[in-house]
């Protein structure tokens, strides 16, 4: 069997399945946010009654991360029914804020689900995690079987901690040869959702190995499994090892058990890239297929940079910007907007000293490249969200972000366009007002 | 020949207990009752069907928004037949497009709010695509969507199909779904994903008149006067046919009798 086929095996006390299979699989965790949390919520008591209890109050990780920092009442209202819900049920986890005009004072507060779950240990080997966000599947780097799920999925596990789920198949992606200084892990996947198309991945898994992966950080796998749903995948997974036991030391204090694939599984689909031959791409509007070399795009002119997202907005994605920048000595031609993931990626832009930068920390940097102030942890203008939401674009504007998706009107307006890329190739164009391969200044 | 199909006034309140998981009374109840209106009213021009099938589609295209419903949902008695206009999108149309982001404060589970979704449905489409729900309507004049490959990727947000069903669509056509929107949709029972055997989204106009008939996996479309086959909803056709994610559950052990 494959990894994810083993993980799956095991939570639904099986000995052994294959892809097509449908099996009830109990769950290990289940994430909700402030925009699906309220739904999730309804359906729950709805369907269990008013006064039933969750399956278990260790189990439920609630982290308000989407519409957090907006005048929207019906946003803030919603945080609001987390909150009473998280204490009726006595969740165990649940990163509450409530003085919203400065999130450092509340000490609860996450910011980002997606990388929430990881800083916070709740992302083990051999686990299975579901959450309400399409991006769930970033936990996969951990060798976990994570997938996102619906209002209604979610209200069935609140209540009996099981979901019914069809085994995928697995296609396997083997990434080897030498990583180039200026190549990232997001130029990678963009470059394999290019190759696949939105929908070559629809109802499998995607597994990353080969030596590439073996050397990646955490936070790199986390973008590689992070965009596995723009391929249409179900899940995304990385066989845990050393970085990842060294990644979750002091952060879990609950045991794990990894499992890894079978040197005999069988694979629906396996492609292998030499990444010593890749170059920095973009995807461009408007579909995050659309690949496109960043060099060949140098005289798209472009009018903001977003740095943020579950995606594109852990500290290396930010210590990576930082590095271009500072290389360059040069300012930013347009607004640079950084938006860190959670809390702890805010402190470290301002603690963190970026390497051969003559001991500046990332906000130094940015300060100094004209970039905009660091901004609250969360989701922001990701995915637009309500009109106030920081850095959305309220117009019809051109921007090259470390996000991860570009339909019509994603981060905003309808006619706005968005170029998805890799935090180098984000800082590139921020320096020039095109977009820019970064191998200019590196 | 010209044939002159005239619809009589009639208003048929069917409450749907078998497909839909909101249709249980409770006390606390949350979802609003879907009852599925059988409403045929009487437009000032008769729709003319002309001896090669074809309705005059010019007239209908311009006439779109402003005239009032003459192609009403019709059911048959086993409640899985839907009649009335299409409305046709193309390949990858993601959540973003069905509902956008901004409008995902309202909260599905409650009734009013439910409501506005449906009012808000597919409002994300490029402004070269007609509006799917008029200004100042709540619900659409397409219960049919048809819709070529993807339909739905991006994010799990539930309130894509919810919007969708909620405005009125009794079901997609699409040649292919994203796995989440496929699932929701089954799980919350708000509409039929149905799959046909090729993409209908360059074959199909806005405003075709077609019968979608799930009992016999059959679509027609009078406007053009062609029949297609489609695909059986296979795993999924179990769990809507019982009402959802939860009325399967309990109809196969999984949970207890809904708590009182």
């Amino acid at each position: 069997m494959t990894m994810t086929e083993k993980i799956l095996a095991r939570a639904s006390d099986k000995g052994c399945l294959s892809p097509g299979e449908n099996v009830w699989v109990n769950t290990d965790i289940l994430m909700t946010h402030d925009v699906c949390g309220p739904g999730t919520i309804g359906i729950f008591k709805r369907e269990f009654g008013a006064d039933a209890k969750v399956w278990d109050r260790e189990k439920v990780v609630i982290i308000p991360d989407h519409y957090i920092f907006t005048a929207d009442e019906r946003a803030n209202r919603n945080v609001d029914i987390l909150r009473e819900f998280a204490h009726e049920q006595n969740i165990k986890y649940f990163y509450d804020i409530k003085d919203l005009s400065d999130f450092k004072v509340n000490p609860d507060y996450k910011g980002v689900c997606h990388v929430a779950l990881a800083q916070e240990g709740h992302c083990r080997p051999g686990e299975v995690l579901f959450g309400t966000d399409s991006h769930t599947c970033t936990a996969g780097a951990f060798g976990q079987f994570a997938t996102g799920i619906g209002n209604t999925d979610a209200g069935f596990i609140l209540g009996t901690g099981k979901l019914l789920i069809k085994v995928p198949p697995t296609m396997r992606f083997v990434l080897d040869g030498e990583m180039p200084s200026f190549l990232h892990a997001k130029d990678l996947i963009l470059h394999i959702i290019g190759e696949i198309t939105v929908a070559g991945a629809t109802y499998k898994a995607m597994e990353f190995t080969g030596s590439v992966v073996e050397n990646m950080t955490m936070e790199d796998r986390m973008t590689l499994c992070n965009m596995v749903v723009e391929a249409g995948g179900k899940n995304g997974v990385i066989a845990a090892d050393s970085v990842t036991f060294n990644y979750l030391e002091g952060k879990t204090q609950k045991s794990f058990e990894p499992v890894y694939t079978d040197g005999s599984a069988r694979f629906n689909a396996e492609y292998k890239f030499n990444v010593s031959e890749l170059e920095p791409v973009v995807a461009k509007p408007h579909s995050p297929d659309n690949r496109g070399v960043a060099r060949e795009c140098k005289d798209v002119k472009i009018d903001r940079v977003y740095i943020g997202s579950c995606t594109g907005g852990k500290t290396e994605d930010f210590v990576a910007a930082a590095k271009l920048l500072h290389a360059s000595g040069q300012k930013v031609k347009v607004p640079t907007f950084l938006v860190p993931a959670t809390q702890k990626v805010w402190v470290d832009l301002y603690t963190i000293l970026v390497p051969g930068a003559d001991g500046k920390t990332c906000a130094k940097i940015f300060e100094e490249a004209g970039c905009e102030t660091p901004a609250s942890p969360s989701c922001a203008a990701c995915l637009g969200g309500p009109k106030d939401t920081y850095a959305r674009m309220n117009e019809p504007q051109v921007c090259v972000s470390t996000t991860n998706r570009n339909f019509p009107g994603r981060m905003g307006h309808k006619e706005s366009q968005v170029y998805l890329a890799s935090p180098y190739t984000a800082a590139a164009s921020a320096l020039t007002g095109f977009v820019t391969d970064p191998r200019k200044f590196m | 020949m010209a044939i002159t199909a005239v619809f009589q006034a009639k208003h048929v309140a069917i409450s749907l207990n078998c497909h839909s998981p909101h249709g249980r009374s409770h006390s606390f109840s949350l979802y609003p009752r879907r009852t599925l209106q059988i409403s045929h009213q009487l437009s000032s021009r008769a729709v003319i069907f002309s001896p090669n099938g074809k309705v005059s589609n010019a007239r209908l295209k311009s006439e779109r928004c402003s005239r009032s419903l003459i192609s009403p949902v019709a059911m048959a008695p086993s409640g899985k037949v839907f009649h009335g206009e299409c409305f046709v999108v193309q390949d990858n149309i993601d959540t973003d497009q069905i509902i956008p982001a901004e409008h995902l404060t309202l909260v599905p589970s409650k009734p009013d709010e439910y409501e506005k979704l449906g009012s808000l449905a597919l409002c994300g489409l490029p402004s070269n695509y007609p509006r799917f729900v008029c200004e100042g309507e709540m619900k659409t004049r397409y219960p049919i969507i048809i819709a070529g490959s993807n339909f739905g990727c991006g994010s799990s947000r539930e309130h894509a199909p919810v919007s969708l069903g909620a405005s009125g669509v009794k079901a997609v056509v699409a040649e292919s779904y994203a796995r989440i929107f496929f699932r929701n949709s089954v799980a919350t029972g708000e509409l039929y994903p149905v799959e046909s055997e090729f993409s209908l989204s360059k074959e199909f106009e806005t405003g075709n008149i077609v019968t979608l008939d799930l009992e016999s996996n059959v679509l027609i479309n009078h406007s053009q006067n062609k029949q297609y086959t489609l695909k059986p909803l296979g795993d999924a056709g179990p769990v809507i046919d019982a009402g959802g994610l939860f009325a399967f559950a309990r109809k196969t052990g999984m949970i207890s009798s809904a708590s009182a």
